[in-house]
């Protein structure tokens, strides 16, 4: 049933659809309508779970954790300050191989502090075993979350999923939305059925010590559960598309016009949206333009963006993060896709666009295709203002 | 795949801390005693055991001689002795 | 509920306070551990000495995760037949996991919250903590030729701060006292909403005495005023174990390395002294005698 929804509230719909027990966050711009409204649903009888109002983001996370591990489906959200607060839980949740979804509203890093869209906080949590899924609209944020419990709460995955959406931007937009009914989502997604639990029927200890004997074979095993998950995502897609009539291809990747294109961007989260007008516009005007939009960040389809790039000339990656000291973190992954292999694109260049919220235009697009030339451009920022930069402080 | 991450109790047999005592090790003269239960209570292995009075004794695969119960227990019915490989005869 | 087999030090009072506390809440019991001695000796795979449901996740989150548990446990409609323990050592509870517990307490949930106050950072090296008493001699707050005390702080009043947030029940035990441990325990779980107890535990290594004598400083703390046992009930000093004749606290402070410091300075062992007095006259902890 299409609804015109704000972002965060379609979110909330979805969740509630998924009938999570427990929710625990803690507030922080531009989460903060997506607990909201969960709570006013609560309030309302309208979802019957624990509402815990904890005293901050490492506890939101904490008690998410305990829940879970007694056997019931939980939810959070949060975002950039918050995020890196429960960074050593979140480690722990994806450690301890419990599943969960959590919405990360993408919102720059203090310092200095900002309230605005990048995506430094998720992308730099790459490494904390999470599955990362990056939206490019609010339809396709909503379909993320029941996704995402599906995939997190399979038996040969249980691993935590991210659902990453631009806040603000996706957060606070408006869009019309088509929530499923109960029974539909009943129908996708079972009741949690956990692999092992705090129950004094069956008592059982988790969190043990691993000393250097124990602890390496439990990282190998994340490893490799990653890649059973780049083949399980793509089947749970093609259930979704049957069931829901949404198509989101593999659930990977999403290739639009690369297939004889010139030039193409590469790019994770709402700034598709407007890549994919500027490409619409270019196309009507003979231009070979197209984009590669990257949905599934953690794991990484190395093999996808191989074969929807490899014959494609030059290649533009977008990154709304940063590495400082290194190469921008979507485009060494992009590099990496054709690292010995034997064809690639002739030129990959990187340009980081949209931090703290600056405004990512379709002129800013344009911008980066006139860019994309023979000369390979290592790391360049769009739309900087030099006039903004001081050398240096004091006397 | 997992790999190692959860322990069932069952499953879990303990280091055998007996083979910590060197010196010393507590014997149960089960002469004297009362039944009071202080050297349960107050074992921190928790290996001392028995029903009746004159019937607690440690648990020797576990204890690791550390003196409570003798400390504790209010008629003196059990002594440290040097400890001997043949281990606890009456 | 504990099994032997653990690999905590010989004599280590923390290990027998865990086996009291668990025996005394039963096996409908889920414990949420934070990281510590107890975490690390009783869980190191493949061996566990927990025979009930257990956790263990970080350093300073029992409290917040056993509100997870507590909160699942209620959706399930299980809570009124399992008990949730949250349990930690005193750094766990009064420095870096103050945040987590002061939300549990706030939020009232049904949990009860064990501290084994062994006064320092045990499992790291015994370097100092918020309830390290007055002029200890830690690794982080050593006696030096600048320093002759030690630890300069006193003791932060814990179970006055779980009082101040509007908790049913607080309570103070020791391992010298182990029947008066299990009872509060069991009175503390019959009680509906956060508990706090905390229970000292003297620990050979760290406190530098001989295994054999954890049992006779514990109750020396106890018997010099050093350590009242108290209970706070709905906001009110209910319950204290009166002392019939109070020990100069030099008798306890003689059989511990760590206070070795001091027993030639009677200026330092005054103000210890005082601050047992102001215990006692506080709690009023003197048996009252008849005129």
């Amino acid at each position: 049933m299409k609804e015109f929804l704000e972002g965060s509230r379609a979110v909330a719909e979805i969740v509630r659809l998924c009938k999570p027990g427990v929710i625990s966050a803690y507030p922080i711009t531009p989460q903060t309508h997506i607990v909201e409204e969960l709570a006013s649903m609560v309030a309302n009888g309208e979802l019957k779970s624990q509402f815990v109002n904890v005293e901050s983001e490492h506890s939101a996370a904490s008690a998410v954790l305990g829940a879970v591990a007694t056997g019931v489906r939980a939810f959070t959200a949060t975002s950039s300050q918050g995020l890196f607060y429960m960074a050593e839980v979140l480690f722990n949740i994806s450690g301890m191989r419990l599943p969960l979804v959590m919405t990360c509203a993408n919102r720059a890093i203090s310092a200095p502090i900002n309230i605005w869209n990048d995506q430094q906080d998720s992308v730099s949590l790459r490494d904390s075993g999470w599955i990362q899924l990056y939206a490019e609209n609010i339809q396709e944020a909503a379909d993320l979350h029941l996704v995402g419990y599906r995939l997190s709460e399979d038996k040969s995955i249980m691993l935590p999923v991210m659902v990453c959406m631009d806040g603000f931007i996706l957060t606070h937009g408006m869009e019309a939305v088509d929530i499923p009914s109960q029974e539909e989502v009943d129908k996708f997604l079972p009741p949690y059925k956990p692999l092992y639990k705090l129950d004094t029927a069956e008592p059982l200890s988790m969190g043990l010590l691993a000393d250097p004997d124990y602890y390496l074979e439990t990282r190998f095993a994340i490893q490799e559960t990653f890649k059973g998950a780049l083949k399980l995502i793509p089947e749970i897609n093609e259930e979704f598309k049957s069931r829901f009539g949404r198509d989101y291809k593999d659930g990977l990747v999403e290739e639009y016009f690369t297939r004889d294109a010139e030039k193409v961007i590469v790019a994770m989260g709402s700034v598709c949206g407007t890549i994919k007008e500027v490409v619409d516009a270019l196309r009507a005007k003979g231009k070979k333009v197209g984009l590669l939009k990257i949905i599934s960040y953690r794991p990484f389809s190395y093999a996808k963006v191989y074969d929807a790039l490899k014959d494609v000339p030059k290649v533009a990656v977008l990154d709304k993060a940063i590495s400082p000291g290194a190469y921008a973190p979507l485009a060494i992954e992009v590099k990496a896709a054709f690292s010995g292999r034997k064809k690639s694109p002739k030129v990959i260049s990187s340009f980081i666009a949209g931090l703290g919220g600056r405004d990512i235009t379709p002129e800013s697009i344009k911008e980066i295709f006139a860019k994309l030339t023979q000369k390979e451009v290592n790391l360049e920022f769009i739309d900087l203002k030099p006039e903004l930069l001081k050398e240096e402080y004091g006397e | 795949m997992f790999g190692p991450l959860i322990v069932k109790p069952s499953k879990s047999k303990g280091d055998k801390t007996g083979s910590w005592r060197i010196k010393l090790r507590p014997r149960y003269l089960q002469k004297d005693c009362i039944a009071c239960k202080m050297c349960v209570l107050i074992c921190p292995e928790g290996c001392v055991q028995g029903k009746e009075k004159n019937t607690y004794i440690a648990d020797y695969n576990y204890c690791k001689g550390c003196g409570l119960c003798v400390q504790v227990c209010p008629k003196s019915d059990i002594v440290m002795i040097e400890e001997s490989p043949e281990g606890d005869k009456k | 509920m504990f099994k032997a087999g653990h690999t905590a030090c010989a004599g280590c009072a923390q290990s027998m306070a865990a086996r009291l506390v668990i025996e005394a809440a039963g096996s409908n019991t889920i414990v949420a551990n934070n990281t510590g001695c107890l975490e690390v000796f009783s869980t190191r795979y493949p061996e566990s000495a927990w025979n009930v449901p257990w956790i263990h996740s970080l350093f300073e989150n029992c409290a917040a995760v056993a509100s997870g548990i507590e909160a699942a446990l209620i959706y399930l409609g299980k809570k009124d037949t399992t008990n949730v323990i949250a349990q930690a050592g005193d750094g766990g509870t009064a420095d870096i996991g103050l945040q987590a517990i002061s939300g549990m307490f706030e939020r009232g949930h049904d949990i009860l919250y064990v501290c084994y106050d062994n006064e320092a950072y045990m499992n790291t090296g015994v370097q100092r903590s918020g309830l390290t008493p007055f002029y200890t001699n830690t690794t982080t707050s050593p006696v030096g030729s600048m320093f002759l005390g030690g630890n300069i702080r006193p003791k932060k009043p814990m179970p006055e701060i779980a009082n101040a947030h509007g908790i049913p029940y607080v309570a103070t035990a020791s391992a010298g006292f182990p029947q008066d441990v299990q009872r509060k325990v069991k009175k503390a779980i019959s009680i509906k909403g956060p508990k706090y107890m905390q229970i000292h535990v003297p620990c050979p290594l760290g406190w530098r005495h001989e295994s054999e004598l954890t049992y006779q400083v514990a109750r020396l703390a106890v018997e010099t005023g050093l350590y009242p046992l108290i209970e706070y009930e709905n906001g009110k000093l209910a319950a204290v174990r009166k002392i019939a004749q109070p020990k100069p606290v030099e008798e306890y402070l003689k059989v511990q390395g760590r206070f070795k410091h001091l027993l030639n300075n009677a200026e330092l062992i005054k103000q210890i002294q005082e601050i047992a007095y102001n215990n006692i006259e506080k709690y009023s902890l003197k048996v009252a005698s008849s005129e």
